[in-house]
């Protein structure tokens, strides 16, 4: 059987500007992939070039690009909006704007039922209040008739979550779910997204920039670094043997309890991810890397670092800081 | 895109620019007294119609006077108005928004209870009103015009002033000791101007339409002026034999003003998109 | 929501004071009106007579007063040249006034709003500056002269409209065309930007991520929310519209209230023109408040605070 979501040598341009460079990615059914990497990166452009969200200006092409075997390179806006809500849903950073202010919470949610299901309003409405209550906000009844303002901003997220999952989609994406979040919230809203994923079979793309997140709920993690899928591990595998130098760097950043010494300074990667326009070949990280050499301007092969663990980076498996300039 | 926006910008200037020029020059200009009449020549056709005669290029109108004198004798009335309707307004509107936008509270509140009365009032009715009690005179509509036309003026000079009010220079100029008037003269009001520039181009629009309206009503500029209004309105008669009558000036006033919009327009975009500080 | 609309009608009153007291002033302009009343020809008796007959004898203030008075009670006196009561007048015309108003309205906003909306969705086209440029040049049209030629094509060389009257409603149509030019422009700017507004919010994102037709994208989640500055823009435009009709009226012909208020200028019958200009000043601020509750019903935010 194919993978759920196939995704290869996606690239996406604004302009002149490229924000996603050959990234490639895939996902299981029942599994959810941490898409990790700092703010600019190119994680959330990749998520909606798959959702074909991307804004108007912005161009799009892949060397394969499937879901559940179809190809969505091919399909038109109609065919998109017939999976999209309803195969692949996907739910965005911003709960408190990502709501429409003019509707009710319970005709926002039940028009996506209407519009792939059919059926009745009751009956979508009925839906819709099981849902919420799944995703446990109380008194699900009261909340369908109320307006986004007049929810938080977590239970707006919350039922961000239940509007997605209004069809059973296979596929949830989640762009950055808790970044503009209470820290209390947060954690609520992870735990019930891994929840709901193993409740219900989810496939869950999981986009973040937050490792500790990571390490709770990835089954598998893809590192993206200036548009580029630099590493991609299982989850454990990849905390425990991190091979990219930039995925080092990254989890350098992360404190540790009783790993690092009270005191001890923090890692921290020099330098911001740079712009690349269509032209640049060699390493993306190479201006940022201690390691860089003159062969880091050249083309870079994928190398493996075992069982499903692949880096893109000249350096061999298990390298060691200032051993690596040797071949 | 951009180029099609200089288009405008540019062909905004060429009409606006033409239109001053022959404001200025029209004496100079004109091939006939635009106030001779001519009894035996009344209401021939313009050059591009049949019947047309020598010397009368756009005809003459229905008391023989020369078209062609008439419609550039009136653009001179249409830019006067214009220009001078929009400094009044412009003084009266700008000292209202200015005041209102910087000191704020109760002025401010007076201020924004002007213009919201100001807008509830009917204005070419009113205009007329005043027109037809006091006397018609060019004084007279350009002095009634500069009193009702103020209302954008105040509405964008008073947001501007708030926002420049808030801005560092400004406090600076006040850590350094300038007094109020200075700051209003020196600080503020040469940063609100750009804006102001815009809305009065489309005053100058609006003051030109409005006083067409009036001397069209035969309220606005006294007969014999050659008003475009007012020649539009002694041609209504004729206008079903004789179209051109109406419309040769109609045509103008409708170019004028559609210039003096597209200069507007491109001067707005050339503020959106920064290109003017 | 409570406070706000008592004091959106408190500043509705004080307009309304204002405008009464300017539209008193208004006739007082011109210095004696007892000579203007009596007319050319009139000799120095006359005129004493009808100082007398007019209670122009009495004191301004007094006048005011009175004045203010009986118009609080919809009285406006007698007109002077129709010899009929002003308020019998207005409300016999009025009914064509508002046709007018709301065929022009309904014209506009018919040509504005698909325009404006088109306009969005096509942003930075060729599409959407032709269609600014057609704002443009609607901006620019004399509104007289447009109904003249309007006579002129569609009256007497086409034959398909009326020319002038109020027969049927045949004869609303030009006029209508004429005064929805003036209210085009502003309708439709307002409905471009807040429908680019709308369509480049994060909602708008979340209505295609839950895959809804784009029909139902634009005409349902930003349309609405565009509503709401055209709603307020709107309610201006018809209260302009009122009281440009004036140009219209005596353009067409037409008997409502503008063309009375024409004709009263000209006969300097003075009780007449105060009325309508403070009728017209009261019909534009209740149309401006009228605007403000239906906002409060399009939005729930307002509704609730």
């Amino acid at each position: 059987m194919s993978r759920l979501l196939e995704v290869e040598a996606l690239e996406v341009s604004f302009g002149a500007a490229s924000a996603v460079r050959g990234a490639s990615l895939a996902l299981d059914r029942g599994e959810t992939l941490c898409l990790v990497g700092e703010s600019g990166c190119g994680k959330s452009v990749t998520a909606l070039a798959v959702m074909g969200l991307l804004a108007r200006n912005a161009s799009r092409g892949a060397a394969r690009l499937s879901f559940d075997g179809q190809d969505l390179r091919g399909l038109d806006e109609r065919g998109m909006s017939r999976l999209r809500g309803n195969r692949m849903a996907m739910i965005f950073q911003e709960p408190m704007t990502s709501l429409n202010p003019a509707y009710t919470v319970g005709s926002q949610m039940a028009e996506v039922m209407l519009r792939h299901r059919g059926g009745t309003r009751a009956a979508a409405m009925a839906r819709a209040e099981d849902l919420l209550g799944r995703v446990r906000i109380t008194s699900p009844a009261m909340r369908l008739g109320q307006y986004p303002h007049q929810l938080s901003g977590g239970l707006r997220q919350r039922v961000m979550i239940a509007m997605a999952l209004m069809c059973d989609p296979e596929l949830l994406i989640a762009d950055e779910p808790t970044t503009a979040l209470d820290v209390t919230v947060q954690a609520q809203i992870l735990r019930l997204l891994l929840d709901l994923q193993k409740d219900l079979g989810l496939a869950m793309l999981l986009i973040t920039h937050d490792l500790g997140v990571v390490a709770r709920v990835a089954h598998r993690v893809a590192v993206m670094y200036a548009g580029e899928v630099v590493e991609t591990a299982a989850a454990a595998d990849l905390f425990a043997r991190p091979t990219h130098p930039y995925t080092r760097g990254l989890l350098a950043c992360v404190p540790v309890p009783g790993k690092v010494a009270r005191g001890a300074a923090l890692g921290s990667i020099a330098g911001v991810v740079p712009r690349l326009g269509p032209g640049f070949s060699g390493c993306g990280f190479r201006d940022r890397c201690g390691e860089a050499t003159a062969a880091c301007g050249g083309t870079i092969a994928r190398a493996s670092a075992g069982e499903g663990h692949d880096y893109l980076c000249r350096l061999p498996p298990g390298w060691r800081a200032g051993a690596g300039a040797a071949p | 895109m951009k180029a099609l926006r200089d288009i405008g910008l540019a062909s905004g200037a060429a009409i606006v620019g033409a239109a001053v020029l022959v404001a200025v020059f029209a004496p100079l200009l004109v091939p006939h007294d635009p106030f001779a009449q001519d009894l035996s020549r009344r209401l021939l056709p313009p050059f591009w119609m049949e019947g047309a005669r020598e010397g009368h290029l756009l005809g003459t109108d229905q008391l023989g006077r020369d078209y062609l004198s008439r419609l550039l004798y009136g653009a001179r009335i249409s830019m006067l108005i214009g220009i001078a309707t929009t400094v009044a307004s412009g003084l009266i509107g700008i000292a209202l928004g200015v005041a209102g936008g910087f000191f704020g509270g109760r002025i401010d509140d007076a201020v924004l209870f002007a213009i919201t009365a100001r807008l509830s009032i009917p204005l070419i009715l009113v205009a007329l009103a005043v027109v037809s009690v006091v006397g018609s005179s060019l004084t007279v509509v350009v002095m009634t015009l500069g009193l009702l036309l103020w209302d954008r003026f105040a509405v964008v000079a008073r947001v501007s002033t708030m926002q420049v009010r808030n801005l560092d220079f400004v406090a600076a100029a006040w850590a350094a000791g300038c007094s109020r008037s200075r700051i209003v003269l020196r600080e503020i009001l040469p940063n609100i101007l750009s804006p102001l520039a815009v809305v009065a181009t489309l005053e100058v629009a609006l003051a030109i339409l409005l006083e067409a309206a009036l001397s069209f009503l035969g309220l606005g500029v006294p007969p014999p002026l050659p008003s475009w209004g007012l020649m539009i309105a002694e041609g209504k008669d004729y206008m079903f034999f004789s179209p051109w009558v109406i419309m040769i000036p109609g045509v103008a006033l409708f170019v004028l003003v559609f210039g003096i919009n597209l200069l507007g327009d491109g001067l707005r975009n050339l503020l959106r998109t920064g290109r003017v500080a | 929501m409570l406070e706000f609309l008592a004091r959106r009608l408190l500043v509705a009153l004080l307009v309304c004071a204002t405008v009464l007291t300017f539209a008193f002033a208004l006739t007082r302009l011109g210095g004696d009106l007892a000579i203007s009343i009596a007319g050319p020809n009139a000799t120095a008796a006359d005129i004493e007579q009808v100082r007398v007959a007019y209670g122009l004898d009495r004191p301004l203030p007094l006048q005011f007063l009175e004045w203010v008075g009986r118009a609080a009670t919809g009285d406006f006196g007698q007109s002077y040249f129709f010899k009929e009561k002003v308020s019998k007048l207005i409300f016999d015309r009025l009914p064509i006034t508002f046709a007018l108003g709301l065929v022009g309205l309904s014209i506009a906003l018919a040509v504005a709003l698909p325009l404006g909306i088109v306009s969005a969705l096509r942003e930075g086209s060729w599409t959407d500056r032709a269609i600014s440029i057609v704002a443009l040049l609607g901006q620019a049209m004399p509104s007289f002269w447009l109904g003249l030629v309007l006579m002129i094509t569609l009256g007497l060389h086409l034959g398909w409209l009326p020319i002038s009257g109020t027969g049927s409603w045949e004869h609303f149509v030009m006029p209508g065309i004429v005064l929805a030019f003036s209210a085009i422009p502003a309708l439709l700017r307002l409905t471009r930007s807040g429908m680019i507004d709308a369509l480049a919010s994060d909602y708008i994102r979340t209505a295609r991520a839950k895959g809804l037709s784009r029909r139902s994208i634009v005409l349902k989640h930003a349309a609405r929310n565009a509503a709401m500055p055209v709603v307020s823009i709107a309610a201006v435009q018809l209260g302009f519209m009122l009281g440009g009709s004036i140009v219209i009226e005596t353009v067409f012909a037409l008997h409502g209230v503008g063309f009375l208020a024409w004709e009263s200028i000209s006969k300097n019958d003075f009780p007449t023109v105060q009325a309508v200009v403070l009728l017209l000043a009261c019909i534009y601020t209740l149309l401006t408040l009228g605007a403000d509750l239906l906002n409060a019903v399009l939005d729930p935010r307002l509704r609730a605070s």
